[in-house]
């Protein structure tokens, strides 16, 4: 099992992400410039600021000749893991639907929060328990889950809400308490928590590894 | 052709940079103010103004939560 972790001008959570996946297999760097993917099993998009956030944060980043290839990789069913700004990026590139808006409060958010897997059907979560409850920090500004009353419904109706906030721990606003969503397709999972910094008891949880064990299961037994 | 682009949170999506604003101008002692609403202005040079719209829908903004406006000014 291969992962490939995205790097841009301005991500800063790429390292603990290689860390993370390295605990199920190799893990590899792609850098924005290259549209090579280098053969990897998995693509994780890390967060930070990609391209300073210019703009809209991950407006920019969907255009890197990188995210080209991640697009297309995705489409023909590879598992891409979207993480904070991974997520916006995705959305931004309509990988995923809908959008962050700034968080309600207004201010950078730093903490543990929990957070329900409210489907262990897809891609990244196989490994987990459905409503599971994971341990995992958030640390955003920009977190606040957007989308249309009618995208909403079509989401509920094919299970695309992958994450929610567990009660009282919706940080940011994000409309029904969404915390990570999937595609049709559930190859492709985004989520604004950061499961890459909870991989070892160390840090105060383990509980974000699964997410990763889950791709690397699946990679198993293709 | 110089074109300017006003970008702003779609009606009915809480913005809190808005209200946060319109909390603070009563604060300094300005009253009577209501339905603040912050966003972005993009200005551009462009052979035409036809491709603005498009450059919008793409990249500008983006269409899910926020509506645009495209001006020529000169």
């Amino acid at each position: 099992m291969k992962f490939g972790v995205v790097r841009f001008p301005g991500s800063c959570d790429e390292v603990d992400a290689v860390l993370a996946c390295e605990q199920q297999g190799e893990a590899e760097i792609l850098w924005h410039g290259d549209r090579d993917l280098k053969g990897v099993d998995a693509v994780v998009v890390p967060g930070g600021f990609s391209y300073g956030d210019y703009l809209r944060v991950g407006a920019i980043a969907q255009f890197s000749p990188v995210m080209e290839a991640v697009a297309e990789f995705a489409r023909g069913g590879g598992p891409v893991l979207g993480i904070c700004n991974g997520f916006q990026v995705l959305c931004e590139a309509g990988l995923l639907p809908g959008a962050l808006l700034p968080n309600t409060g207004l201010r950078f958010l730093c903490r543990q929060v929990d957070v329900e897997v409210v489907n262990a059907e897809t891609t990244f979560t196989g490994a987990c328990g459905e409503g599971e409850l994971l341990s995992i920090p958030v640390k955003h500004t920009t977190g606040r889950y957007y989308a249309p009353d009618a995208t909403l419904a079509e989401m509920d109706a094919n299970e695309q809400v992958v994450f929610r906030y567990a009660a009282g721990n919706n940080p940011n606003g994000s409309v029904r308490d969404i915390a990570g969503v999937c595609n049709r397709e559930r190859n492709v999972v985004g989520l604004m928590p950061h499961p890459e910094h909870a991989v070892d008891p160390l840090t105060g949880s383990a509980d974000g590894a699964c997410l990763f064990a889950s791709a690397a299961r699946l990679a198993a037994a293709a | 052709m110089r074109a300017r682009v006003l970008i702003r949170p779609k009606e009915g999506i809480l913005d809190p940079q808005g209200q946060a604003v319109e909390r603070a101008l009563p604060a300094l002692g300005f009253e009577g103010v209501a339905n603040v609403h912050v966003g972005r202005l993009v200005e551009l040079d462009v052979d035409s103004v036809d491709a603005v719209p498009e450059m919008c829908e793409r990249l500008l903004a983006n269409p899910l939560i926020e509506d645009y406006e495209v001006l020529a000014v000169e």
